[in-house]
């Protein structure tokens, strides 16, 4: 009886009607959970506000703020215009460095390792960072690397140093560092995915050719490893450029960032302000992975 | 293209572990000849093959081209080149970028190269693909290319692993033409791996029949039908008897075999007739249990018919028995 009815509803929808109603249920997660919110912040971004709340009424006061006296400064960057500049350039530092380290390990893993399961293990291996909180995993860098931390002990004992380093936590060298430990996963795991969808033989055929390891790496695996690069990259580009909590506890509450001035609005109760900063850094990161996207037509790729 | 040179084997030898996988073969190839490496899988073709390429290196004995022994040198400093099963042809390059490949590894100028590699696909017929992507071409069309690849290095000796596997049997009976035609007009030695025995009868100047890591029988594709030296050959090269004939074995082709009334000879039961055109097959048992094939032409079956149960006397021409090794 039902099996009858079922076959009457598919005579009356057509296969893409079908998969369209599939699909129905993640959309609407997804618009719940992501659109909405979205453009929630969006609206909010416009609204007015003052010390104590805000005014849902049409303003720009929230991006207008944001750049006060910023124009009159010009050539010398504003504090906000610093700030940002200043997550660019730890996000790109912090992209070059995962993506470095990422493209190696995968490279070892997919090429390197024969067997299957050394390769399952190995991989395995990398999540084992994850098996504890965020917080802990950066509190831990500071035993190691503060004044009478580890790593200046062991400096001072071997005669190379004598006095502390200072530079070595709550720094700018601090936070690159948490993060590329925190990271390099997300751009080693798409990078291995990639890798060991290249068909082996295309490597001997590249060797029968007379091409180099290196050649071989620049002409043939760069090229084909490209979609994982670009999925790690958006990866890693998306958290770094919205974190404030290992800016934060790496650099000593010393060092400005994108997310930070968000939390500071928050914290100050200046939604709309905040709103706004959050569709400037969207923008900013969007922009980034568009650049990206020129690069790379994933779509394509996948 | 390059002068053509003979390649020699001499006791090439090689190990995986414990395993043996070649062992100790001796083989002579002159050139320009299209020499078909025959075998069952796991008979050390495919690493013979991959040994005179440089993909593996030999454990033992050594490999001479012309007066070189290229041994231990990399693929690309030997004079070889090799097509591979799977074309593995760069996903990402053109068709053009594909078969210049070698040349830009060279450090060939883009104009140089391009020019080279159009004029190679041009001989392969296939210049009007250049710009599109190998996912874009068919499997014979993908071979094309690959094949304008491989031989863009003007090597002396083409190596083919089993270059038609992956074609659909009309494709592969065309691609097999051009193989013999391309091979012809370059006049290089082309080395086929392959483990159907009609296509290395169709394709062969020199057929080496492999079997556990050896070399089983080599020789033109006739003198090895004709003249099967052993059982395995007589049963892998197809189309014989193997009878037991007292104390030896002989081989029969099975179009020399005799089939008429049970007055004289061996007398056997026919257990199957089938019809082929031309010819006719008919299957028989004899007392002691053998299965005997005979092929005979349809006008000797016309003059002489006999069917499924009939006893009829089993006979073949005494110049056409073989003793087997």
């Amino acid at each position: 009886m039902t099996r009858l009815k079922l076959n009457t509803v598919q005579q009356r929808l057509s296969a893409g009607a079908i998969s369209r109603l599939q699909a129905l249920p993640m959309a609407f997660v997804f618009a719940f959970f992501f659109i909405l919110p979205l453009v929630l912040v969006v609206i909010v971004s416009f609204w007015d506000y003052n010390e104590y709340e805000m005014i849902p009424a049409f303003s720009g006061r929230g991006y207008t703020d944001t750049f006060e006296g910023c124009a009159a400064q010009l050539p010398e960057l504003c504090t906000i215009l610093k700030t940002y500049a200043k997550t660019v350039k730890l996000c790109a530092v912090t992209w070059a460095l995962t993506l470095l380290i990422g493209f190696t390990v995968a490279y070892f893993l997919a090429f390197h390792v024969k067997s299957r399961m050394w390769q399952i293990t190995l991989s395995l291996l990398c999540t084992i960072p994850f098996l504890t909180s965020n917080v802990i995993r950066m509190i831990a860098w500071i035993p190691m690397l503060g004044r009478n931390g580890l790593v200046n002990q062991g400096l001072q004992a071997t005669g190379i140093t004598h006095a502390p380093v200072e530079w070595l936590l709550f720094s700018e060298f601090s936070v690159v560092l948490a993060l590329v430990h925190l990271f390099s996963f997300f751009m080693i795991v798409p990078i291995f995915n990639s890798m060991m969808r290249i068909e082996r033989a295309l490597i001997e055929a590249a060797y029968d050719s007379g091409a180099t390891g290196w050649q071989t790496l620049r002409h043939v695996i760069i090229p084909l490893s490209k979609p994982g690069i670009v999925i790690g990259s958006i990866f890693v580009i998306t958290i770094v450029m919205g974190d404030f909590i290992t800016v934060g506890v790496m650099g000593g509450q010393q060092i400005a960032s994108a997310g930070k001035i968000i939390e500071v609005r928050l914290n100050a109760l200046q939604f709309p302000a905040a709103a706004a900063n959050a569709v400037i850094l969207l923008t900013v990161t969007l922009m980034i992975i568009a650049g990206l996207q020129r690069l790379v037509d994933i779509r394509k790729e996948l | 293209m390059a002068v053509p040179a003979p390649l020699e084997l001499a006791a090439v030898t090689k190990r995986y572990g414990a395993t043996l996988a070649v062992d100790s073969i001796d083989l002579k190839i002159p050139a320009g000849t299209y020499c078909c490496l025959l075998g069952p899988s796991g008979c050390g073709k495919t690493s013979t093959l991959r040994m005179i390429a440089g993909h593996e290196i030999a454990s033992d004995g050594d490999i001479i081209l012309g007066t070189a022994n290229i041994t231990a040198l990399p693929p690309a400093a030997r004079g070889t080149a090799m097509m591979f099963q799977s074309y593995a042809l760069f996903p990402h390059l053109s068709v053009l970028d594909n078969v210049a490949f070698a040349l830009r590894m060279r450090g060939t100028g883009k104009a140089a190269r391009h020019a080279k590699a159009r004029a190679l696909l041009d001989l392969v017929d296939m210049t009007r693909f250049a710009d599109r992507l190998p996912a874009q071409l068919s499997g014979g069309q993908q071979q094309r290319v690959a094949l304008a690849r491989a031989l863009i290095t003007e090597p002396q000796i083409l190596l083919l692993d089993e270059p038609l596997s992956a074609l659909d049997p009309f494709l592969r009976v065309r691609m097999r033409a051009e193989l013999k035609r391309l091979q012809r007009e370059l006049g290089i030695t082309f080395i086929h791996v392959t483990h159907g025995q009609e296509e290395a009868m169709a394709l062969a100047d020199l057929v080496v029949l492999m079997n556990g890591g050896r070399i089983e029988q080599q020789g033109s594709p006739r003198d090895i039908f004709n003249a099967p030296r052993t059982e395995f050959t007589a049963r892998f090269m197809g189309g014989h008897n193997i009878i037991r004939n007292g104390d030896a074995t002989i081989a029969v082709r099975t179009d020399r075999m005799r089939i008429g009334p049970a007055t004289d000879g061996r007398t056997a039961t026919v257990s199957e007739v089938e019809y082929q055109g031309a010819w006719v097959l008919a299957n028989v048992e004899t007392p002691d249990g053998e299965t005997l094939a005979a092929m005979i032409t349809e006008a000797a079956f016309d003059s002489a018919p006999f069917q499924v149960g009939d006893h009829v006397s089993i006979g073949w021409d005494a110049d056409a028995a073989h003793v087997l090794a």
